[in-house]
């Protein structure tokens, strides 16, 4: 069976480097986890987040620098508002809150990505596809 | 040489669209002279049958209003559509799905059950929902059935233009007309509104900071709105920013925040995550640091009912649609 | 049995249809009125900030937004327990003035009047406003254009849109009013007490002296004998803004007199399923059906219904036309429905007057227009008189003011019940033996448009005539003749 697709925005500065060491380790994190590059966690607007899911996402994985160390100085606390706030709008769209996540992973962090990862994958194993009415 | 044929109709709508209309007051005289209305069911005897009976693209275009929730009204603007050459949305009904798109929010069932069973003046011990066809006295009666979804115009049929506002203002009314007319209309898929954002117009624009925080969200109610100060700036959430300009500042003027009826800017996919990041990234900036996830929490609670805040008139075409009912 | 539909606004779906069934004979068996339209506010209101309610709702009707505007700030007052400042009320009040004032405007001449004004056997091509201009003057129905567009102005000043105001906020009004302004609701109050008094005298001179039209007004066809309700000041006159329900018996003496926050003991609704609007009755009375007479708890709301609610108007030139109206008409209530037409315009004279009396207040100047509440928000119950009747808004809140339950019952649905039983009475008074002619359907259709059913449908018709097919069919439902009136 094909595991629901997690979409996983990762900051180019840190979380992708993080997630390459995890690669180069071979530790083990879920394959359905499509990672895409973005410059810093703060590009990350609700409309790509609500477009991932549009597109056939199950669930959206946002990692960027850990506080304080964003190349950007403060796109990662931008990005904790305003994904907590979309969490709460996301309830009200009969969409759990927690297909949404938001994380911290240093360049260095090769298990704390896999361990954030597999979090992510087994929650969204948990709650299942998300099937969008009028899709398409 | 003939005058243009136009047609204006409406779905599902409150009549404020139609209202704009007349309210064109002396100017509806002069797009009289210029046009050839051929099918406005509100005021003139046309039937459908009338439209079937003409030509595909006979009609030079049609103003829709109201949003789209039946399947008749499915039915009569893809009719409309083959027989126009262009399509203009009209009002936020039509363009994004405007307040009775709130109803998406639930069903059908759910709505039936409040209406006719739940609210507290109902007398209905046996529970009796409309029907779609119903036996009186060996007498057939029927209705239209009522939707799960309430539609966007251009989620029925394509779409040529688009006029905002509930309801959109005479000017624009007016200036989409002489346009059309001029055949001076910008590419397809416009708005017939500055491209601009209502902020960019707004007369307390001047005194909104170059760099806004919100410490705390103040709701409209708890707070004297200053008519000389930017809402933001005193607390009060007003979708401006992510606003279309054109309405004249209207609920500006009368000292109250925008709610969006005109849509987003150009680009915009969705206005309410586009509203709710601009406000998300606005909220609690000083102390960003040293907050926990907890206290950011807290900060958002101040919101209470963010979808239908930043979705008040545009939930059907968000990219989500609709609350999915479990 | 053969079928007639009257679709009155010539379209598919419609928001408002009538049909008549024919029995062997030819004559009326019955006949229905449906509404074939829901939007479920009282659902999707839930979960919302209450505040919003005064944006919200309304979007209920284009037609009538002031009044649903109103309703909701008053239903916000009681949910949050703060009284507005005297000048927040008289700014509300002015607002609402004007919007009565340029409705019933609106009905009378564009719509309802035509019937009278150019009379209801002319040709269908002139019963609309350029007739109603025909007869009264060119420069008369400038004035009706111009008078409108003023009192819209001041909606438009006072509520930032006219068409969906915005200024209500629970303890008051988001904004002043200013000294010029004032100087210029003064002058449109003035002109509009003119006005007023000249539509008066047209109705007068065109329809009391023609005993061809009286006729038609006071006869059976267009009689019911029901409950009317209407909110009254303390002395019982009719008001527009606020007081109690007051409602009277088919004879006229009082019935009940009831608190906004009382309603759910006298009011509850019936269903049908062939239509999406509800029936509403007086409980005590019960529901049996669509029969008018003391048993049944049918009731009637709007111009008529208020007058007879009342004893008598609050502003000197409509109290005297009050009296003109009851003696013509024989006496207190009056169960014409045509009469409608004419309390519409007593009605119209009382909004100008009071207009210009808040407009000359002195007081309608101060700047503190806003209480901002305290009080934890539970439950608010807000009753106002629109164009079209009663208008109840009730609402409960968590104690952050979201909103858990929402209750409407707008104007026009009080009549529901009311426009089925005229509809059908006209319908089978007027056609017998299968003859349907043109001009008998235009007097089965102004029972409904009588009570200016804000279905937007009947309101919305410009130049003023509702479009009209009717379909006659055999008993196999095939369709053997087909009248249309252009
Ligand atoms: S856009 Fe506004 S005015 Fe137009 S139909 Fe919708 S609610 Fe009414
Ligand atoms: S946020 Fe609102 S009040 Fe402030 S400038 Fe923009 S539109 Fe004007
Ligand atoms: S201020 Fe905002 S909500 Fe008000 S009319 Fe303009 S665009 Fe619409
Ligand atoms: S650069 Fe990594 S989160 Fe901003």
């Amino acid at each position: 069976m094909n595991e629901p697709t997690i979409v996983s925005f990762l900051c180019n500065w840190c979380s992708y480097e993080g997630a390459d060491k995890a690669g180069n380790a071979r530790l083990e994190y879920p394959a359905n986890i499509r990672p895409i590059r973005v410059m810093c966690s703060g590009r990350v607007d609700t409309e790509l987040v609500l477009q991932a899911f549009r597109e056939g996402a199950s669930g959206v994985l946002i990692l960027g620098c850990h506080p304080g160390d964003c190349h950007y100085k403060k796109g990662n606390y931008k990005t904790r508002r305003r994904m907590l706030l979309l969490r709460k709008a996301l309830a009200q769209f009969g969409v759990e809150p927690e297909r949404v996540k938001v994380d911290w992973v240093a360049a260095g962090e090769g298990e704390r990505f896999a361990k954030v990862a597999n979090e992510m994958a087994e929650t969204i194993r948990e709650l299942g596809p998300l099937r969008l009415p009028l899709s398409g | 040489m003939a005058k243009p044929k136009v047609a204006l109709y409406w779905c599902a709508s409150c009549g404020g669209c139609e209202e704009a209309v007349v309210d064109l007051a002396e100017d509806i005289l002069k797009v009289v002279e210029a046009v050839d209305i051929i099918f406005w069911p509100v005021a003139m005897d046309f039937k459908k049958a009338d439209v079937e009976g003409m030509a595909d693209g006979e009609i030079a275009v049609s103003f829709i209003n109201g949003a789209i929730r039946t399947e008749e009204q499915g039915e009569m603007v893809k009719l409309l559509r083959r027989k126009s050459g262009l399509v203009v949305a009209f009002g936020s009904c039509a363009h994004l799905g405007g307040i009775p798109g709130l109803a998406n929010f639930w069903n059908r069932e759910t709505i039936f059950e409040r209406v006719y069973k739940g609210v507290p003046t109902m007398d209905n011990p046996e529970g009796v929902l409309p029907q779609t066809r119903t036996a009186v006295a060996g007498k057939e009666l029927t209705i239209p059935e009522f939707w799960d979804t309430v539609h966007t115009l251009d989620q029925v049929i394509p779409v040529d233009y688009y006029l905002p506002g509930c309801a959109p203002p005479p000017d624009l009314i007016m200036n989409a007309i002489t346009a059309i007319l001029e055949g001076k209309l910008p590419e397809k898929g416009a708005v017939l509104a500055p491209d601009k954002s209502l902020c960019d117009t707004c007369p307390l624009a001047d005194s909104k900071p170059e760099k806004l925080s919100l410490k705390e969200v103040k709701r409209p109610y708890e707070v004297i709105l200053d008519p000389e100060k930017c809402f933001l700036a005193q607390g009060v959430i007003c979708l401006g920013p992510a606003t279309r300009s054109g309405c004249g500042e209207r609920c500006i003027n009368a000292c109250m925040p925008c709610r969006g009826c005109f849509g987003p800017t150009k680009g915009a996919r969705d206005q309410g995550a586009r509203s709710l990041s601009f406000v998300a990234s606005l909220l609690g900036i000083e102390e960003e640091e040293k907050m926990t996830d907890e206290e950011v929490e807290k900060l958002i609670d101040q919101i209470p009912d963010p979808a239908g805040l930043f979705y008040m008139y545009s939930l059907p075409s968000s990219l989500l649609r609709r609350r999915i009912m479990k | 049995m053969k079928r007639i539909t009257i679709d009155p606004i010539t379209r598919l779906e419609g928001h408002g249809k009538i049909e008549i069934f024919l029995d062997e004979k030819g004559d009326v068996d019955k006949a229905f009125f449906q509404v074939p339209e829901l939007r479920g506010f009282e659902k999707f209101c839930e979960g919302r900030m209450a505040e919003e309610m005064p944006r919200l709702t309304p979007k209920i009707c284009g037609v009538c937004p002031t009044t649903h505007h109103m309703a909701s700030g008053k239903t916000l007052d009681d949910l949050f327990g703060v009284d507005p400042p005297p000048a927040a009320k008289k700014i509300r009040e002015l607002v609402n003035s004007a919007f009565m004032a340029e409705d019933h405007t609106l009905h009378f001449f564009f719509l309802g009047g035509p019937d009278f004004i150019v009379g209801p056997q002319a040709p269908a091509a002139e019963r609309n406003i350029l007739g109603v201009i025909q007869k009264v003057g060119l420069d008369a129905g400038k004035k009706v254009i111009e008078i409108r567009k003023r009192l819209r102005e001041i909606i438009t000043k006072q509520g930032g849109r006219v068409i969906h105001p915005v200024c209500n906020l629970p303890g008051g009004v988001s904004k002043g009013v200013s000294k010029e302004d004032r100087e210029e609701y003064i002058q449109t109050g003035k002109d509009a007490v003119e006005f007023a008094r000249f539509a008066l005298k047209a109705f007068e001179d065109i329809v009391l002296k023609n005993k061809e039209y009286v006729d038609v007004v006071v006869g059976d066809i267009y009689k019911h004998q029901t409950y009317y309700m209407g909110l009254v000041d303390e002395n019982n006159k009719v008001n527009f803004y606020d007081g109690d329900i007051r409602v009277v018996d088919p004879a006229g003496h009082e019935f009940v007199k009831f608190k906004p926050r009382e309603y759910l003991k006298y009011i509850a609704e019936h269903v049908e399923p062939w239509s999406y609007i509800k029936f509403p009755y007086l409980k005590d009375v019960g529901w049996k059906g669509f029969v008018d007479g003391k048993d049944s708890g049918v009731y009637r709301v709007a111009p008529l219904a208020r007058l007879n609610a009342s004893e008598g108007m609050a502003t000197p030139l409509a109290q005297e036309e009050y009296e003109k109206l009851y003696d013509t008409l024989g006496g207190k209530p009056a169960h014409n429905t045509l009469a409608y037409h004419w309390a519409r315009l007593v009605e119209l004279l009382y909004a100008a007057e009071r207009l210009l009396e808040l407009a000359q207040d002195e007081e309608i100047l101060d700047p503190q227009v806003r209480n901002v509440p305290t009080a934890t928000p539970k439950e608010g119950i807000g009753v106002v008189e629109a164009p079209r009747g009663t208008l109840y808004h009730h609402y409960k809140t968590d104690e952050r003011g979201i909103l858990t339950e929402v209750n409407l019952i707008v104007a026009t649905v009080n009549n529901s019940a009311a426009i089925c039983m005229s509809i059908e009475k006209a319908a089978k008074g007027l056609i017998k033996g299968g003859k349907v002619s043109d001009g008998l359907l235009n007097m089965v259709e102004m029972a409904f448009r009588a009570y200016d059913p804000c279905l937007a449908c009947a309101t919305h018709s410009l130049p003023g005539d509702m479009p009209l097919e009717v379909n006659i069919r055999n008993p196999e439902g095939k369709i053997e003749r087909t009248l249309r009136r252009l």
